[in-house]
């Protein structure tokens, strides 16, 4: 379920950097203030247990395939919500550092995808509300499968409403929502069944690690500041996805607002207040000058103009020029240190 | 990929990071913010843009090859592409079929143009992050990331999960030859087997971490570990930034690759 740079425009990724930057901070202050020192040598082996831990293999019943956890919840159960986040973002980070996972501009929207929702949704709303300090198996293995079910379908939605919003995919909204959901649900299925295993298991070994210390792992019904940093970190998403759904270069979706609005398929620039705003707006919170919208009165298809084999023939030439150019540099570096290693 | 391969993987990249050339030198801060910039400029490209974002091929050749990184060892991640970012564009020539282009004669559908304006965009961003961290090295990150101000106890945890990364993969490594050893086939690999094994790491990676914290504390731990401060802004840091960023604006807003073929175009005619 990894987003890929290549499949994001910038102002999803960054609206989601801002989003899981201002979690970061937010769990790090959280933490700070009522954690024992113990806990961050925890972290940092709980993150390695994680990422050995995804390199295991298991079978899938029924299908013979094989597959391997995720372990949020798990973190998450052990942990508590800000713990576990950190440690689910770092293990991230070093994924796609170490093995080119999505990207670094990806890694934001990862970080939200596969952090945020089992640890402020599935963990501390469906997990802690449904066991309540319960230690029957069949009470944890039905909190467990309901939660990382939630989380993963909230995950995968989040999947599908970045690729969109980043206008890269032709994908149309509803077939990517049905290929994404069901798969998602299998998979929550199983990974509950497996946390649940862990928490059950564990529990019997070294009831310690699995129990709830005094309170550390609930969710803090704090201030009022917390609140509105949460809510500001939502906001931030939000509205950067519904800019970067203006922003995208591909105008179907605005066309086709507009055309609903005003019944027509083109609405003179000049007399529509909306687009003019729109544009101003777009001005202000482009990340670069030259993205912008559809320039007024153009036909349907502005970002590509018609067919011109002229032009298109001049392009290809010139791309294998340009990666031609960029090789001979390569290669003129690599001979420079050589020679330079002999002297 | 397999345990083993994918772990020494991980252990060689680890190993580049320590070689000493321009770009190893180069402050942590510089190369993250340059390389988030440089993907920026990517991305930020519409579409149907293709031939525009060969240019940017520079900036990872230039790290591979300043860096003195051997080609096969970015290529072959590369290579594996994500089956995600697949998965998702291979749908764009099936549904957009409308004919754009037509090189030679040959037509070509716009489904086709983005579809390989994803994959490029894919090995060019993926290759910066995998050169990223071979020209930086880990702690270096974690430098960086302290001095850009994120929370103390992230990065402190996050240098500690880079360090037990080699140790629990040890001990997992160990496990699953075990589970081999005794297993044929797909037999010892059902789900409540895996729950036994990976229960059993879990443990073990519990009580280390507080063998480790014991230790700590008996050598003067008190809540607060420093951070190496190794780079400062030099005269080249800054230079290595403000040419990169130029390039990456003229890129971005002149078409570099329509100037050359047009160029070819006229000295041929």
């Amino acid at each position: 379920m990894h987003m890929a740079d290549a499949l994001l425009s910038p102002t999803v990724g960054g609206a989601l950097w801002a989003g899981t930057l201002a979690a970061i901070i937010y769990s790090a202050k959280q933490l700070r203030e009522k954690m024992d020192e113990k806990m961050v040598p925890l972290m940092g082996v709980l993150g390695a247990f994680i990422f050995a831990g995804q390199m295991i293999n298991f079978t899938i019943p029924m299908t013979g395939s094989s597959g391997h956890i995720g372990g949020g919840m798990l973190l998450a159960v052990i942990l508590g919500p800000y713990a576990a986040f950190l440690v689910i973002a770092s293990v991230l980070i070093i994924q796609a550092l170490f093995f080119a996972d999505g990207g670094l501009l990806a890694l934001g929207a990862n970080i939200w995808n596969l952090g945020i929702y089992p640890c402020f949704i599935g963990y501390p709303l469906v997990y802690r509300t449904i066991v309540r300090g319960s230690t029957s198996p069949k009470v944890i293995t039905f909190a467990s499968v309901l939660s990382v079910v939630a989380g993963l379908q909230l995950g995968a939605l989040s999947v599908v409403l970045e690729t969109k919003l980043s206008g890269i995919t032709e994908l149309p909204f509803n077939t990517f929502l049905v290929l994404m959901q069901p798969i998602h649900l299998a998979i929550g299925i199983i990974e509950g069944v497996i946390t649940a295993g862990i928490v059950i298991y564990v529990r019997t070994l070294r009831p310690d690690i699995v129990d709830d210390l005094e309170g550390v792992k609930t969710l803090s019904s704090g201030s009022s500041l917390k609140k509105v940093l949460i809510i500001m970190a939502v906001l931030a998403v939000i509205t950067g996805g519904a800019l970067s759904w203006l922003a995208s270069t591909h105008p179907d979706g605005l066309e086709w607002s507009i055309e609903k609005i005003y019944g027509k398929p083109e609405v003179p620039q000049k007399q529509n207040p909306i687009s003019e705003n729109l544009s101003k707006l777009q001005e202000k919170t482009a990340v670069l000058p030259d993205y912008s919208l559809p320039s007024k009165g153009e036909e349907e298809n502005p970002s590509w103009p018609a067919v011109n084999p002229g032009r298109s023939v001049s392009g290809i030439l010139g791309g294998i020029m340009v990666l031609g150019v960029v090789l001979l540099f390569g290669i003129g570096i690599k001979v420079m240190r050589k020679f330079r290693e002999k002297t | 990929m397999t345990f083993d391969s994918e772990y020494f993987n991980l252990g060689y990249l680890d190993t580049l990071s320590y070689k000493k050339t321009f770009v190893h030198r180069l402050d942590p801060r510089v190369k993250i913010l340059v390389s988030f910039a440089f993907i920026i400029f990517v991305v930020s490209f519409p579409k149907y843009e293709f031939g525009a974002l060969m240019p940017f091929f520079l900036y990872p050749v230039f790290l591979l090859t300043a860096g003195n990184i051997p080609l096969r060892a970015i290529a072959k991640k590369v290579l594996f592409i994500s089956p995600f970012a697949i998965f998702i564009g291979i749908f764009n020539p099936l549904l957009d079929t409308k004919v754009i282009l037509a090189p030679f004669g040959i037509p070509v559908s716009g489904g086709w143009i983005s579809f390989f304006s994803i994959i490029v965009k894919f090995i060019l961003t993926v290759s910066t992050a995998l050169l990223l961290i071979a020209v930086t090295s880990f702690p270096g990150i974690c430098e960086a990331l302290a001095r850009m101000k994120l929370p103390k106890i992230f990065v402190i945890q996050l240098l500690f999960l880079y360090r037990y990364i080699f140790v629990v993969l040890d001990v997992a490594l160990r496990m699953i030859r075990a589970r081999e050893a005794r297993s044929f086939g797909k037999r010892g690999r059902e789900i409540k087997n895996f729950i036994r094994l990976i229960s059993v790491l879990l443990v073990r990676s519990v009580e280390r971490a507080e063998r480790i914290y014991q230790a700590m504390l008996s050598r003067g731990f008190k809540g607060e570990i420093r951070v190496l401060r190794k780079h400062t802004i030099r005269f080249y840091d800054i230079l290595f930034s403000v040419i990169s960023l130029c390039l990456f604006y003229v890129f971005r807003n002149v078409n570099v690759v329509n100037f050359f073929g047009e160029t070819i175009n006229r000295a041929f005619r």
